[in-house]
């Protein structure tokens, strides 16, 4: 037995040793999806990269902050956040009620703009595609607008990203006309439509982007209206925990400043090549 | 913990199970007709049949299943001569593409289950067979198959346990079978525990059924040796059977 105590001992220290550099010197440990590019992803030697955390590390910066990324599974980043394996998310994720529920959020860091994208080779009736709509107001105009999509793509085959407000939306909208296939990684989702196995799908613009500028993405197109609000949420927030008021509101305070001195916006140029901060 | 919530999504998950039922059956259903002529070559004398079966059994058992099922549908999917053939109409759907994957692997472990059951055939059974004359196509349909299934049996059956629950991988592409529907309940409640709790009782529900089945099918097909134990309890009893037995067989 006693050639066990001491490796136990330095377990043991190192675990202690671990929590309390946890919580004096704050390291916060940020979960990120790293499959959602350019919001995230991982660089060829595995280390996280994009909007997510070039924002993450100027908001720590600001706030006075060690913080560190880690990829987490988007199905379980929520759990993960809850039972304390990681401090914040920044996924790209939207605040929204649901997701409030459970988890509280910082102030939105980007807006949301959400598209459908349609194999070219499936020749929809043309479709403007400057038209917004707001899923929170209710202007009959904009109601005319949806309707007008929805029938466009009836009984086509949408695919949507798992557990995410895009599958929310064409589950309740659409989900009476068409046949909806819901996908674990945008990637994945990306291969399927490049394929034919789906005829369109519903995403972020930012997600689009980098897809429809890519050799495999010449084969579609953007369609129909720009999709915010309602379902949507706000914009795209750091989740944490409800009991972290104090970590809340030094995000808070770092995003304002941020946003204030331009460094934002310039961020968002850089991944996402559009202004998505500035309302 | 809520212990309610773990009763109020068994509903929700019916339809998820009954597609992993419906994928386990029939890619355990495909892989046993695949495997029985399989494991029947692959005993057989013939050396070249002999080693395409063992490359096949080898590339299925030795990669993962998850690379093998993105190799069918992400992988098939991108080739342009695959989209353009006849095929395409097939590998299209998931559904095909997972009951594709799963059967060419549970007929790769299934050949080699059979093939140590054939192989485990006592040589007397045949060489009696062959001395009263059974032709090969009667001695492997009345000797080596009943015998040689019988003797893979506890084997076979741990294999569709493990193809039930290898069957969750079909929810990574697209499938929402039992996991697949419990993650996307899971992603709607937050609750993983009760969740993956309610999806884990119905794994074991249907395991139970299966567990069950294969013990019947075992007691069954082991009926003679039972009766073999029977007897020597019973001496005195059997003796006079033997002896009727044996006057009736004088008697005509």
């Amino acid at each position: 037995m006693n050639r066990f105590k001491l490796p136990l001992s330095f377990l043991l220290a190192a675990l202690m040793f671990g929590q309390a550099s946890a919580q004096d010197g704050k390291t916060i440990r940020i979960a990120t999806e790293g499959a959602f590019p350019p919001w995230n992803s991982v660089d060829t030697s595995g280390k996280p990269q994009g909007f997510d955390i070039d924002v993450g590390t100027a908001l720590c910066q600001r706030a006075k902050l060690t913080c560190e990324f880690a990829t987490q599974a988007w199905d379980g980043i929520i759990p993960a956040l809850n039972v304390g394996k990681f401090d914040a998310i920044m996924a790209g994720m939207s605040i929204t009620e649901k997701r409030k529920q459970v988890i509280a959020f910082s102030k939105p860091y980007a807006l949301t703009s959400n598209y459908f994208v349609v194999r070219k080779s499936l020749g929809l009736a043309e479709m403007a595609s400057h038209l917004k709509v707001n899923l929170s107001s209710q202007a009959e105009e904009e109601r005319g607008i949806l309707q007008a999509l929805k029938d466009a793509l009836k009984g086509k085959i949408i695919g949507v990203q798992g557990s995410t407000n895009a599958e929310a939306f064409v589950r309740e909208y659409f989900g009476d006309t068409v046949e909806i296939r819901t996908y674990d990684k945008q990637d994945n989702l990306n291969l399927d439509l490049v394929a034919g196995r789906i005829d369109a799908g519903l995403a972020d613009y930012s997600v689009w982007k980098a897809f429809l500028g890519s050799k495999d993405g010449a084969m579609a197109a953007l369609y129909g209206p720009r999709i915010s609000g309602g379902l949507f949420g706000p914009g795209i927030g750091i989740g944490l925990r409800k009991q972290d008021k104090e970590l809340a509101e030094r995000f808070n305070g770092a995003i304002e400043a941020i946003e204030a001195d331009g460094s934002l916006k310039a961020l968002s140029l850089k991944w996402f090549g559009a202004d998505l901060v500035s309302n | 913990m809520n212990l309610h919530l773990i009763v109020e999504v068994l509903p929700l998950l019916f339809e998820g199970m009954l597609l992993t039922a419906q994928l386990t059956a029939a890619s355990v259903a495909i892989g046993l007709l695949l495997a029985v002529p399989l494991a029947l070559l692959r005993t057989s004398p013939s050396s070249v049949l002999s080693y395409t079966i063992v490359l096949y059994t080898f590339v299925f058992r030795g990669t993962p299943l998850l690379v093998q099922l993105f190799l069918l549908y992400y992988g098939a999917g991108q080739l342009e001569w695959v989209r353009s053939s006849a095929a395409w109409s097939i590998l299209r759907e998931p559904y095909w593409c997972a009951l594709i994957a799963f059967s060419l692997n549970n007929g790769a472990y299934t050949t080699e289950i059979l093939r140590g059951g054939i192989r485990a055939v006592p040589s007397g059974e045949i060489e009696a067979a062959k001395a009263l004359g059974m032709s090969y196509a009667l001695r492997i349909r009345r000797i080596v198959l009943p015998a040689g299934f019988r003797l893979a049996l506890p084997a076979y059956a741990n294999e569709v346990v493990l193809m039930l629950k290898a069957s969750s991988l079909a929810s990574t592409i697209t499938l929402m079978e039992l996991t697949g529907t419990a993650r996307k309940i899971v992603a709607q409640t937050f609750s993983p525990y009760e969740v993956f709790i309610s999806a884990a009782l119905i794994y074991l529900g249907f395991t139970f059924l299966i567990v069950h089945v294969f013990g019947r099918l075992e007691r069954h097909m082991a009926k003679h040796q039972q009766r073999a134990k029977l007897k020597n309890h019973s001496r005195p009893r059997d003796r006079a059977a033997a002896k009727v037995s044996a006057s009736q067989k004088v008697a005509p």
